[in-house]
């Protein structure tokens, strides 16, 4: 049984696997996820708003309804995600009922609980959570989470905070690396994560599970950005479906996350984009979801 | 014994293409990434097309204008490694999809085993040369072969695994366990050719 639960958790960790060095579109319905594929997505996360309206329209917000994220599941063969609340054991419950592939437990929607995340080893399919630092990552990993991302700052368009969260990351990943085996017991007390976590940053030099990228990415020169910065492949949400011709958008951005440091490249593809997504700055916005869940 | 050092290119256009650059690291093989069409200037003696999604990488393969020389140098007898993803971009017909270079004479059924929680391991002989482990990610089988194609595995009783010449395909992960056999048997098929 125990044998079987650990084989479950490194299938899961595998997919994420597969996923790498690609985009992850959020999508609202089954003709975005048609042309989030067309583009060259190599996942779609079904939603009813994108980040932007949930943020516009303010209020709670909640899992999508299951009818509609069956919708997009028909629409394509790529990997389907949906969000569930920090918390809401029922609505991941019910994302496994419909076989979806990735659950995301996610600060973009209001959460269900605001001490406890969902305990993710109970689950066959796998988690994708959001983290700041080494510990709020370690804290997903332990609770059974086989995908990170950076949190970011979702809906603005200002890829500024997961910029700061990719370098704190990968900072706390370094200084792990460089203490001595006898501090690592130190370490993992103060970040509140399992020993064995620590152990094993400090022995592999990063985290035992593909880290993501997102939260603000709007163009091809930001996905090169967070993947010259260390991420594994990137989400794109609002950045997509909020700007002026999304097919090509998508398409540029899947070109550059492929081809990440040749800058020649990326200038040609960001030519002719249309209208970027508006966006939000830092200092203007008033809900900080990165604050949710720690 | 080989005339020279082997290098492998493989795709790394998206997808599992580090675990591959892994496991030939064991096996004491140099080799590169492809991401455009600069990298094919360099000379290499095998191919491999990683996991992943076959929708990107097919997409990639046209935008980066690698396409059709990929495809030609399969068609002049490069040895060409194809896993779950890649298995799919070499099969000459998918089942309600577009073939991408459809050089091997297979037919793929894609995601025949449904969504994550159809992912599975399990144990099978590959090629009368023992059992192994094989891991299957949101995996394809091939559901038909034509008469030049030799059926290298089957998990109950679908085909999982196939070699036509100097192209072999596996539905399942091998880079991904720790052991090294299929690898191996690809290294095999390019010496092979070089000696022949």
């Amino acid at each position: 049984m125990n044998e079987q639960v650990n084989n479950r958790y490194t299938l899961n960790k595998q997919l994420a696997q597969m996923l790498k060095g690609g985009v992850i579109m959020d999508v609202t319905t089954p003709e975005q996820a048609r042309t989030a594929q067309e583009a060259g997505a190599c996942a779609v996360m079904a939603l009813e708003r994108i980040p932007a309206d949930i943020r516009a329209a303010g209020g709670v917000s909640r899992m999508s309804d299951p009818k509609m994220i069956k919708g997009i599941q028909d629409a394509v063969s790529i990997p389907v995600m949906a969000k569930c609340r920090i918390g809401h054991f029922v609505e991941a419950q019910i994302l496994e009922s419909i076989e979806i592939d990735y659950i995301d437990e996610s600060e973009v929607l209001s959460p269900a609980d605001d001490k406890y995340h969902i305990d993710k080893t109970q689950f066959n399919v796998p988690f994708v959570c959001g983290a700041r630092d080494l510990g709020e990552a370690l804290r997903r990993i332990a609770e059974g989470a086989s995908m990170i991302r950076t949190k970011g700052e979702p809906g603005t368009g200002d890829v500024v905070q997961a910029v700061r969260h990719m370098r704190v990351m990968n900072a706390d990943i370094r200084r792990i690396q460089n203490l001595r085996t006898d501090e690592l017991f130190e370490a993992a007390r103060q970040l509140q994560v399992p020993l064995d976590l620590i152990q094993y940053v400090h022995d592999a030099g990063r985290l035992p599970v593909v880290n993501f990228a997102a939260g603000g990415i709007a163009t091809p020169a930001d996905a090169a950005l967070m993947m010259q910065l260390g991420a594994e492949g990137v989400f794109v949400g609002s950045g997509i479906f909020k700007s002026g011709n999304p097919q090509k958008r998508a398409a540029a951005i899947v070109q550059a996350v492929t081809n990440y440091t040749d800058a020649g490249l990326i200038a040609s593809l960001s030519e002719d984009l249309g209208d970027a997504m508006v966006g939000i700055n830092e200092q203007e916005i008033q809900l900080i979801m990165e604050e949710r869940g720690k | 014994m080989c005339k020279h050092n082997l290098t492998i290119a493989i795709l790394a256009l998206q997808g599992a293409f580090r675990e591959h650059q892994q496991a030939l690291e064991k096996l004491n093989v140099s080799c590169f990434e492809i991401r455009q069409s600069s990298d094919l200037t360099r000379p290499f003696d095998g191919l491999i097309l990683p996991g992943g999604e076959s929708t990107v990488m097919g997409k990639l393969l046209w935008e980066l204008n690698l396409f059709n020389s990929l495809k030609a140098k399969i068609e002049e007898g490069l040895p060409v490694f194809g896993t779950c993803a890649g298995l799919i971009l070499l099969a000459g017909k998918i089942e309600s999809a577009v073939p991408h270079l459809g050089t091997m004479e297979i037919t793929a059924r894609r995601n025949a085993y449904g969504r994550q929680l159809g992912s599975f391991q399990t144990h099978a002989d590959f090629g009368g040369n023992g059992i192994i482990p094989m891991i299957f990610i949101r995996a394809p089988y091939i559901t038909a072969v034509s008469e030049n194609a030799e059926i290298l595995a089957r998990v109950d009783g679908n085909i999982v695994a196939a070699r036509q010449k100097n192209q072999l395909a596996t539905a399942f992960h091998p880079e991904l366990s720790e052991d090294l056999s299929v690898h191996q048997y690809f290294l095999n098929m390019i010496q092979e050719r070089e000696s022949a």
